[in-house]
């Protein structure tokens, strides 16, 4: 390929991604040290080039920490970093739980049969997220179907209180990230060679402990990039806290909407985005050097 | 893997995919209740489908979301299938390290922190908010869900035969577009279909982009929900959930007929 073109093909994405993705997160660490102010736009300082180099020196004088400060003094938004942590922990501990059981029964059934139960794991993702959040709503608030079932069958009498509580958020972060889970688990228990479980067993391994020793570490990869899939974005979830978990579920995703849209503090806002985004890097690297590796090996 | 099929595994079956789609399920039927009380059975009615056809501001935001969905999903296809030919077919380049970077974290990072970034961007270059931001914001995300699908189709075909094509006196142009685009298309396909649900399908990243006049359908559902259920969501739902499932379905059919006439041949 000549220079030319190779050089176009590596721009144009390259570019976009540049000017779409990485210069916004510079903006909002420049409003993250500004303060608020009541103006359009609502912060200060605002760089004007016109000023020249003693313009950019009073602008970059007047940027603080102020921001960052403050998300420490506030104990509002400590609780909603560690609610948050809690969370997504949980949801994603949860969600392995429930996705194991379901890859590695996909994994045992006829080769002919997998790709339509595969199928049927993925439909619901393809399903509107939004739709399938408000579908929980009908299901666990207390005059709901959950609570209308249980009091039809006896085991309670008072209908019980989910919705609203960080347990319906629990439910609906497994429901909508169930995919994620169990797809990369399916893909490394497929490859996996079931004359290992056999020979194991030959030897007089019980199943059971076959199951730890051979089934669950060879499938640790999927496992690993599974709760990679689940937990960072859990962390930074908006819609799920908000409809499911009421006011009183806090998470970051939750507090940087309300600090940007009705608080009108975009200092903040920003401040809680770059708070995120840092405690998110370290997952977020590891995950992509994962993925990096992993297409290596295909190569 | 061939171990036997035990009732342990037959029972993780039945209660994971109850519980994919019991939720769904409890949803579509009680579309058809006559109640307006969303969860009491009070016989069998079409009425909140016809109240919906009338709901100018739905139809209205539904049209706009298929038109943001169209053109971001086809700039996301072809974006992205640029982004995976580099990822996979140039080597090293200068930046290639960030340049990955910015197409695998974008898969993972909380759509409020990408809804903000934008916005502050739009505010800062004085792009007037709309539905174009939308379409630009909407790109940035599938494009590298496009990248994503069409590379990993790249990777397991084989190189040999766009090589034997320039060797025969094709250009590299010509290569890409009579031998390797023809093996990817499947793929550019997936990549544009999951752009398009996922721009259909997105709330915060475009309440935050968004403008005056282009309120998208999910930003017109999720105000809905927050003033409380109501059987006409609920008949919406069902429409946009029986779309999909032919969608999908359709597509399936039409992949594993492929599958099954290329094996034929092979």
């Amino acid at each position: 390929m000549n220079r030319f073109r190779r050089t176009l093909l590596i721009a144009v994405p390259y570019l976009w991604l540049l000017l779409f993705f990485l210069a916004p997160f510079i903006i909002v660490v420049k409003i993250s040290l500004s303060d608020t102010a009541i103006a359009q736009p609502p912060y200060v300082p605002v760089f004007d080039p016109a000023l020249g180099w003693a313009g950019l020196k009073d602008f970059l004088s007047a940027l603080d920490l102020e921001s960052y400060v403050w998300l420490t003094q506030d104990s509002l938004y400590i609780n909603a970093f560690l609610e948050s942590l809690k969370i997504a922990l949980i949801s994603t501990s949860l969600c392995l739980l429930v996705a194991f059981p379901l890859a590695l029964g996909i994994a045992r059934t006829s080769p002919k049969r997998r790709p339509v139960l595969l199928m049927m794991v993925i439909l619901p993702f393809w399903t509107s997220f939004l739709i399938r959040v408000y579908a929980w709503i009908g299901i666990l608030r207390s005059e709901g179907f959950l609570n209308q079932f249980l009091q039809w069958t006896g085991v309670i009498s008072e209908p019980l209180a989910i919705i609203n509580t960080p347990v319906a958020v629990y439910v609906g972060i497994v429901y909508s990230y169930l995919p994620f889970m169990v797809l990369p688990i399916y893909a490394t228990l497929e490859k996996m060679d079931g004359s290992l479980l056999e020979a194991a067993i030959d030897l007089g391994c019980s199943r059971t402990s076959a199951f730890w020793r051979i089934t669950l570490p060879l499938a640790a990869p999927g496992i690993i990039a599974g709760c990679f899939l689940v937990f960072i974005p859990a962390m930074g979830e908006f819609v799920i806290p908000d409809l499911l978990g009421g006011t009183g579920t806090l998470m970051m995703g939750k507090t940087l909407w309300s600090e940007f849209f009705s608080n009108r503090d975009w200092p903040v806002a920003s401040a809680v985005a770059i708070v995120l985004l840092l405690f998110l890097v370290v997952p977020i690297v590891a995950f992509q050097r994962m993925l990096e590796r992993q297409q290596e090996a295909a190569r | 893997m061939n171990t036997r099929f035990t009732w342990f595994n037959a029972t993780a079956l039945a209660f994971g995919f109850s519980f994919l789609y019991l939720p769904i399920l409890l949803l579509v039927i009680y579309s058809f209740n006559a109640s307006k009380l969303v969860t009491v059975w009070a016989g069998f009615s079409t009425k909140w489908y016809g109240e919906l056809l009338h709901n100018q501001a739905m139809l209205d935001a539904a049209w706009v979301t298929l038109r943001v969905a169209f053109l971001s999903a086809t700039l996301s296809a072809l974006l992205g299938t640029m982004a995976a030919y580099v990822l996979v077919r140039i080597g090293r380049f200068r930046g290639r390290s960030l340049f990955s970077g910015m197409i695998y974290s974008p898969l993972v990072m909380p759509d409020v922190i990408i809804g903000l970034s934008l916005l502050l961007l739009f505010i800062a270059l004085g792009v007037p908010r709309g539905m174009m931001t939308v379409v630009l914001a909407h790109t940035t995300i599938g494009m590298c869900y496009a990248a994503v699908v069409v590379s990993s189709r790249l990777v397991s075909f084989d190189n040999s035969l766009e090589e034997a094509a320039l060797d025969l006196g094709c250009s590299p142009l010509d290569a890409f577009f009579s031998v390797t685009l023809p093996i990817i298309a499947p793929s550019v396909v997936a990549g544009w279909l999951l752009a398009f649900t996922l721009s259909m399908d997105d709330l915060v990243i475009a309440s935050f982009t968004t403008g005056p006049g282009a309120t998208t359908l999910p930003i017109k559902i999720y105000s809905a929900i927050r003033l409380g259920v109501s059987p006409e969501i609920n008949a919406l739902s069902t429409i946009l959930i029986a779309i999909v499932a032919v969608g999908v379905i359709a597509a399936t059919l039409m992949q594993s007929r492929v599958t099954a006439r290329g094996g034929d041949q092979g």
